[in-house]
């Protein structure tokens, strides 16, 4: 088996979803998991392979020319993260599958799960930026589906579209950082990257490059001020929430950071930017998750805020803060996922996932409480839990931080606190105190429902009691990945009585205080949110959005405002602007007036003309209009005579005479010339028309003047009788030589005169329905 | 010679451009006529006057002496008969425009829109 093959048969897979709930009915979701577990396992059976420092690479041909092929780079950081697609991957469709029995066109939303779950698998397998590309903003359309999937609700549908301008608008831009980064490479390859890393840096494409990936990552990753779409995405169903917005899609961001942080990482800029935005996020998660009620909301805050110390540690770059940033990534994507499932079995239980109507479920449902609670242990950060060790390594990795030591250890000790306050409220709000009056009877949520919340727990309490044993081995090649000039720390759960210890032991106390004053704590939040964040990010985005569509429609009204003559008057002054700045910067013309070569009857002929021109145009009557017109049709076929053109003389005449009778018929029906246009707005198309007119003249006497090539018709001359057997050589061409022009002319009269009867047709018809 | 058919198209040029930029939906397709004109004639004299000798193979032999050039000729015969198609399908058009909307002024299509 290969990565690529495997990738194809989840895409296959998702494509024949929809098509599959006749057979498989309620075990699709049984049936689905098992290709996820396939790969789980076979991602499995890879790790010991790289935890010697093997790499497995995989290569398709795409476009080799410019760099570009379907390569993967399976490195320990690779291997980490396709398990955690893949084995939550495998609990998500089998709780989906029982998840959405009531809701209508399920196999369509197992398809999306499975569409994205390729994706995903893709873009932390990809070896080549471009084919890294592809599968990010393919997760990117799949988290719009899924989030869009209620889509009779608006508030789905704007949420949906919220987070794919938001993650798009990020693509865009890790498009061209990508681009840019390939520059001093040659090829977008991460392995040719990884052997010079210092090319990009020495290139000054750094910061441009640099800039455009962060806006990708930080976008997809929810980072301050691009947060506000996650909390929106809760809009979409608990599974999809579970899956995309807590444990991997919108870990591809802080993925793609500690993916390139061998490239571009180490810098003092990466340093400054990833700990500011990562700071920052970690705290206002922390913050606003504090005084929301709806349960998927308070946990989508905390996924904010965790996103936020992910990528603060990997910017901090020690060899802590990597080792803590692996741990932590698999921390909260086991609990995350197992509380976001829960969340959607609570709302199911019992018809409400708002904290303030909730209560007293332990009596109803004793093992949902039992798997729950220890997630929220893991989330707090309390022994003997995973949760734990990755928070000691956190505040081992903050008080060892580089610089503003203080300042970081505080934000964190908030960030905890907070933590293990939503712990305490999340599980005592939910299960214990008073019950309320639930609208249906609450109820143990059924085995599909629970068994993924089970084994997401219990994996996270095998790897916090042996975490020499197992959760060193999964994790440690991962950190020599992201940072190869750093060791893994072997993994334990005691680490002696330290200053960090201590101050894990005051996190826990201050969380326990927090929660046994929480009123006052969440009403002064509240206050604070009223008088200073009055203004929600999501609203400040969509008024941008409504603001410029109102600009784009002021725009177009403005170029594209309808008036036939005003365009043709930009297409003609454009092109006399162009056309005269060209015959000013050429050498004057030199023309010497020749009166013997003006036979009086040419000379009497074009002055008709030139005066029938006129009239035309001056006259307030039709019927001169049209008079004059026929007698430039006349006067052109003279001068076509006087110059050899015979036949065209031929055609004109006759041409001339239809043209005149048709436009008599048509006249006849029109009203007489009113005056439309005031005498500024004629003397302004008569200067636009005389600019025309008199660039066309110097064209005709340039043209008239100079020959560039010799002419082609010296062929046609001697083929004319000699092959053709015809002696007047424009009709031999217009019939022999270029027949198949000829047949295309008739074509068009053919059209023009099919046009015309449909609509003389339509008329009558039309007039008769009237009488009728 | 040049000099006066080149003031000619000049002219005929710009007696086109005026029409088109008319309201009257009936000048707009005078204009268009003008147009068509103007472009045969700018073909025809760009491709050198020749003055009493059309295109004809003279003789029993077959001989090819001073003649205008036919090629530009055979292009603008195209012109004039493809010119002929697109101007009886306009007029048409107006027609049923007239019929349909009561007005020939093209600005009150797009206000009614």
């Amino acid at each position: 088996m290969s990565t690529g093959l495997f990738i194809l048969i989840l895409f296959v897979l998702a494509g024949l979803a929809p098509f599959t709930r006749r057979y498989l009915g309620n075990t699709a979701g049984w049936v689905f998991a098992l290709f996820p577990f396939g790969g789980f396992i076979y991602y499995l059976s890879l790790l010991p392979a790289v935890n010697t420092g093997q790499l497995i690479m995989e290569s398709h041909a795409w476009l080799p020319v410019y760099g570009i092929d379907f390569s993967f780079y399976i490195d320990g950081f690779s291997i980490l993260f396709s398990l955690i697609v893949l084995g939550i991957g495998t609990f998500i469709l089998v709780y989906a599958g029982y998840y959405m029995r009531p809701y209508p066109m399920k196999g369509r939303f197992m398809g999306y799960l499975v569409f994205f779950m390729a994706s995903m698998q893709g873009v932390v397998v990809s070896g080549n930026l471009i084919t890294m590309f592809v599968f990010w903003e393919l997760t990117s359309i799949s988290s719009y589906l899924l989030i869009g999937y209620h889509h009779e609700k608006p508030e789905a549908r704007s949420a949906a579209l919220q987070a794919l301008l938001i993650t798009g608008f990020g693509g865009l831009a890790l498009l061209g950082g990508f681009v840019l980064m390939a520059i001093p490479y040659g090829t977008y390859e991460l392995q040719a990257m990884f052997a010079n890393p210092d090319a990009i840096r020495n290139s000054g494409l750094y910061l441009p490059a640099l800039l455009l990936i962060l806006a990708g990552a930080f976008t997809k990753s929810a980072q301050f001020p691009f947060h506000f779409w996650l909390p929106g995405a809760m809009a979409a169903p608990s599974p999809v929430s579970a899956f995309l917005h807590s444990a991997t899609m919108v870990k591809a961001g802080v993925f793609l950071l500690a993916r390139l942080n061998p490239v571009m990482g180490g810098t003092e800029l990466w340093y400054v930017l990833l700990s500011a935005f990562g700071a920052v996020t970690m705290v206002a998660g922390a913050w606003l998750s504090i005084t929301q009620t709806d349960l998927k909301r308070i946990l989508a805050y905390t996924t904010v805020s965790a996103l936020g110390t992910l990528v603060l540690l990997i910017g901090t770059g020690t060899e802590y803060a990597i080792n803590a940033m692996i741990i932590f990534l698999v921390v909260h994507a086991l609990y995350k996922g197992t509380l976001f499932m829960m969340a959607g079995n609570i709302e199911k239980m019992s018809g409400t996932r708002d904290i303030t109507k909730l209560g007293g479920l332990y009596a109803y449902m004793p093992k949902a409480a039992l798997i729950m609670g220890l997630a929220l242990v893991s989330m707090a950060g309390i022994p003997p839990l995973l949760g734990f060790i990755g928070k000691e390594l956190i505040y081992e990795a903050k008080v060892y931080a580089p610089s503003w030591r203080y300042l970081v250890v505080v934000a964190s000790f908030f960030t905890n606190v907070v933590l293990v306050f939503l712990s305490l409220r999340l599980w005592l709000d939910v299960f214990g105190g008073k019950t309320p009056a639930y609208s249906k009877k609450p109820a143990e949520p059924s085995l599909a429902l629970i068994i993924g919340p089970l084994f997401l727990v219990l994996a996270s309490l095998v790897m916090g009691l042996f975490p020499a044993t197992i959760a060193t081995p999964l994790t440690s090649a991962a950190v020599i990945s992201v940072s190869p000039t750093i060791g893994a720390i072997k993994l334990k759960i005691w680490h002696g009585f330290n200053l960090v210890l201590g101050l894990s032991a005051l996190t826990v106390l201050c969380g326990v205080l927090v929660y046994k004053y929480k009123e006052a704590v969440i009403g002064f939040a509240n206050k604070v949110n009223l008088r200073y964040f009055t203004r929600e990010f999501a609203q400040l985005f969509s008024a941008g959005i409504e603001y410029f569509l109102l600009i784009t429609k002021a725009q177009t009204k403005n170029i594209q405002h309808g008036y036939h003559r005003f365009y043709l008057m930009t297409i003609f002054v454009v092109a006399s602007i162009l056309v005269w700045s060209i015959i000013w910067r050429s050498d004057p013309l030199v023309l010497e007036l020749d009166f013997s070569d003006m036979p009086l009857n040419l000379v009497a002929v074009v002055v008709l003309i030139v005066t029938a021109a006129l009239s035309a145009v001056a006259t307030h009557s039709r019927i001169i209009a049209l008079i004059a017109t026929g007698v430039i049709g006349f006067g052109i076929t003279i001068i076509f005579i006087a110059f050899s053109g015979v036949d065209l003389a031929i055609t004109m005449v006759m041409v001339e005479v239809l043209m005149v009778i048709m436009a008599v018929a048509v006249l006849y029906h029109l009203p007489r010339y009113v005056k439309y246009s005031a005498t500024g707005a004629r003397m302004r198309d008569g200067l636009v028309a005389g600019l025309v007119g008199g660039f066309m003249m110097v064209l005709v006497l340039q043209a008239g003047t100079s020959q560039l090539e010799e002419p082609i018709s010296e062929f046609f001359k001697e083929m004319s009788y000699s092959e053709a057997f015809g002696r007047n050589i424009v009709n031999v061409i217009l019939v022999d030589f270029r027949a198949l022009d000829t047949l295309g002319e008739i074509t068009v009269i053919a059209i023009a005169a099919l046009g015309i009867f449909s609509m003389i047709k339509l008329a009558r018809e039309q007039s008769q329905i009237k009488k009728n | 010679m040049l000099i006066l058919l080149a003031v000619l198209i000049g002219v005929l040029y710009g007696s086109a451009v005026y029409l088109l930029l008319r309201r009257n939906i009936f000048k707009l397709v005078l204009g268009l006529i003008f147009l068509g004109h103007a472009t045969n004639l700018l073909l025809f004299v760009a491709s050198g006057l020749t003055s009493g000798y059309p295109a004809f193979v003279r003789g029993l032999a077959g001989e090819t002496g001073k003649m205008a050039d036919p090629l530009p000729q055979a292009l603008i015969l195209t012109a004039i008969v493809i010119g002929l198609g697109v101007t009886a399908f306009a007029l048409v058009l107006v027609y049923r425009f007239y019929s349909v909307t009561k007005t020939v002024d093209l600005d009150e299509l797009s206000e009614n829109e």
